[in-house]
């Protein structure tokens, strides 16, 4: 069956075969190294090709184990636990690769922050605690040499409300979360118009917001002062051998084994080729065109050869409001029925907020311009009816920016690909994946030093669901 | 219904060979000046019985979190260690007492310590002035308090911020609530207008509003509430 054969691959410990090629001598013979270590000599000597007033800092570097395509959130939590858990320290050179240094199209830094454990998937849940308890820690764990600089303080402020859906499952795996009625609700919060309302489920501790700009550049210069790579430039090609396997139904598959990643740099011809032995793709609503690129889904549609990542860009829009009667200090992030949500930002009345559109109504995410009508369509009116207050509010700013929306079951990928076997998909999460990324980070480090989850088990999220059918269902989506 | 307050100060040591027992400990108080830079402690009643479970916490605490400073307990008075830093053996005779107020100022307690003390439910005071370790995320765990807390100071913490303020909202039974000289909230006296309009039933000392404002005609008063930039 396809299946046991999935598994063999699976329980392989991939970087142990990945890192060992070279060294087992298998793809580069000596010969071949002792005539590049010569042309190097000889373009040294003088009359040679090389000249040292060339500054190629600027390029990753030849070799690389392990290269991280997306520099986001993800990416950088995964750089982080593979130097947290390699032994010994510095054994693997990582390499991060991110197209846009300002980040100015990541999801990372323009989401609106929100973490919440009120999953009904236990997964879900597991990771979030996980997380959480890694912001709680951040100042101890992350702590680089020149200090934490500023303050990096992350504060659960407060617990997202929403309508009841599997608080049993969420207790069981220790969030503290309760129910309200309608009338305890407007005991609690005068402000909440309950009508309407069954139920509503609050999480006391461990929810809330954070800044994810902050927790993005305090991870970069963490995993800086860890030794990782960074590099600016576009991944434009993979190189790849294949070999043929057969399963034991007697199937031919093609195993596909990345070798080399072509880095192209910004505006400019030049790319690097990076040899590596393992690819980590971390780069969120592009993570669709960097499997394509490692050819995942090249093959008949219906087999796993021609299974694609189904994550793709969707355009979710974001608007800072202010209302000088809206809810006070003591306002959790709060998440109606209907799918909008708002929360507190700042000391003065500004809220920020959004909803997500149904599927007829998803916006061309070609571009990030943003669509004021939809606020005053879409957003307003449920908040305005849940939140009296809101009636007079007057929006002050918004964005957009892209969910890396997985069309199959809006939940992660995470692990490595049945046949290109070593790459290990790191994305997909539509719209949670801040708030799981650390634990996420650790499980895909995991993965790629030990060739199994150790800690949290995310089997239900590998790619193999996407060929197999098997959803993983998430009922508390915003 | 409350004992009224009379300023009670104890002489260090406190524990004088005569006093036996609950009841021999008042005859050994003798008012004195302002001692404890001026701090009074309250008298509560003699019903007030002590848990066996106060001593645990107080033993664990001494050994895990190594306080220097002493743990203050409350029955008919505090309960503090001697010049020695033992507390005194009448402790044991105080079986299923629960614990009304404890003074944890300036303790290296921090959030996993806390677990200690939540499970005091009938905490009545709590005080948290200057503890280096006690940040907001503490503050979000004090919420299963709620129920019996009437006094809480945080007075001189330096990690907190106006985002823990916020989690005091479960905090319904509190009326007094001690928030001067927080170093790390952003805006004094806008948050302890926020906190006050949170909390309408509590007494909220701290920051008076005018400060953060700007001084003199020409400056005008500072507006914290800055626009969040896109």
């Amino acid at each position: 069956m396809l299946r046991r054969s999935l598994q063999l691959a699976l329980g392989r410990d991939v970087l142990g075969r990945g890192l060992g090629t070279h060294r087992g001598g298998s793809t580069l013979d000596w010969n071949g190294k002792m005539s590049e270590i010569k042309k190097k000599i000889q373009s040294v000597l003088p009359g040679g090709a090389w000249t040292q007033l060339h500054d190629t800092s600027y390029l990753p570097p030849e070799h690389s184990d392990v290269v991280i395509v997306g520099g986001g959130v993800m990416g950088l939590s995964v750089a982080y636990w593979l130097k947290r858990l390699e032994r010994p320290r510095g054994a693997i050179r990582v390499l991060v690769v991110e197209r846009d240094h300002t980040y100015s199209q990541a999801s990372t830094v323009l989401s609106v922050g929100g973490i919440r454990q009120q999953f009904s998937v236990p997964e879900n849940i597991q990771l979030s605690l996980f997380s959480i308890d890694f912001l709680r820690n951040i100042n101890v764990r992350a702590k680089t040499s020149g200090g934490w600089g500023g303050d990096q303080s992350f504060s659960p402020e407060r617990g997202a409300a929403q309508l009841a859906r599997g608080i049993r499952e969420q207790k069981q795996e220790g969030a503290k979360v309760c129910l309200m009625s309608p009338e305890q609700l407007r005991n609690k919060f005068p402000w909440i118009n309950p009508e309407g309302v069954a139920l509503a489920s609050y999480g006391m501790e461990h929810e809330g917001w954070f800044d994810p700009w902050s927790l993005l550049q305090g991870l970069r210069r963490k995993v800086q002062s860890m030794g990782v790579l960074f590099c600016q430039g576009e991944v434009t090609r993979f190189v790849s051998s294949s070999s043929h396997a057969e399963t034991p139904s007697g199937e031919e598959v093609t195993l596909k084994r990345v070798h080399e990643v072509h880095v192209k740099i910004d505006h400019s011809l030049e790319y690097q080729p990076v040899e590596c032995a393992i690819v980590i793709n971390a780069a969120g609503a592009w993570s669709g065109q960097i499997a394509e690129l490692a050819g995942v889904g090249k093959g008949p549609p219906g087999t796993l050869q021609g299974t694609k990542l189904p994550v793709e860009p969707r355009k979710r829009y974001v608007y800072l409001w202010n209302c000088p009667q809206g809810p006070g200090l003591e306002t959790p992030f709060v998440i109606d029925a209907s799918g909008a949500y708002f929360r507190r930002e700042g000391l003065g009345n500004n809220y920020l907020g959004g909803c997500s559109p149904t599927e007829e109504e998803e916006p061309d995410p070609e571009n990030l311009e943003v669509d004021h009508e939809f606020f005053q369509d879409k957003v307003w009116p449920p908040l305005a009816q849940r939140v009296p207050a809101f009636e007079s509010l007057k929006v002050r700013s918004a964005w957009a920016g892209y969910y890396d929306y997985n069309t199959f079951d809006q939940n992660g990928v995470v692990g490595p690909h049945p046949l290109v076997v070593n790459m290990y998909f790191a994305t997909g999460f539509s719209g949670h994946g801040l708030q799981q990324a650390p634990a996420v980070g650790r499980a895909v480090a995991e993965m790629v030093l030990h060739g199994n989850f150790q800690t949290i088990n995310l089997s239900p999220f590998l790619f193999n669901r996407f060929h197999l059918g098997e959803k993983v269902h998430e009922h508390n989506i915003i | 219904m409350a004992a009224p307050r009379v300023p009670l100060h104890l002489m260090a040591p406190v524990w004088n060979r005569d006093t036996r027992g609950i009841h021999g400990l008042s005859k050994a108080v003798a008012p004195e000046g302002s001692r404890r830079k001026g701090r009074s402690l309250l008298q509560f009643l003699a019903d007030h019985f002590y848990d066996v479970q106060a001593l645990r916490e107080y033993l664990l605490r001494k050994q895990v979190l190594k306080v220097h400073q002493k743990n203050r307990f409350q029955g008919k008075e505090w309960i503090r260690p001697n010049t020695r830093g033992r507390f005194s053996l009448d402790f044991l005779t105080f079986p299923e007492v629960p614990v009304e107020a404890v003074d944890a100022s300036g303790s290296a307690i921090n959030y996993h310590g806390l677990d200690n003390l939540l499970a005091l439910k009938e905490l009545q005071s709590l005080w948290l002035r200057r503890c280096p370790h006690v940040d907001d995320w503490c503050l979000s765990r004090l919420h299963p308090l709620a129920n019996s807390l009437q006094e809480l100071s945080l007075a001189g913490c330096p990690r907190i911020s106006e985002r823990g303020l916020a989690c005091l909202h479960h905090l319904q039974n509190l009326r007094r609530l001690d928030i001067s000289d927080l170093p790390a909230v952003s805006n004094p006296g806008l948050t302890q207008i926020l906190v006050e309009e949170m909390l309408p039933n509590c007494e909220v000392l701290g920051a008076d509003w005018t400060q953060g404002l700007g001084l003199g005609p020409e400056e005008q008063s500072q507006d914290a509430a800055s626009p969040i930039p896109a």
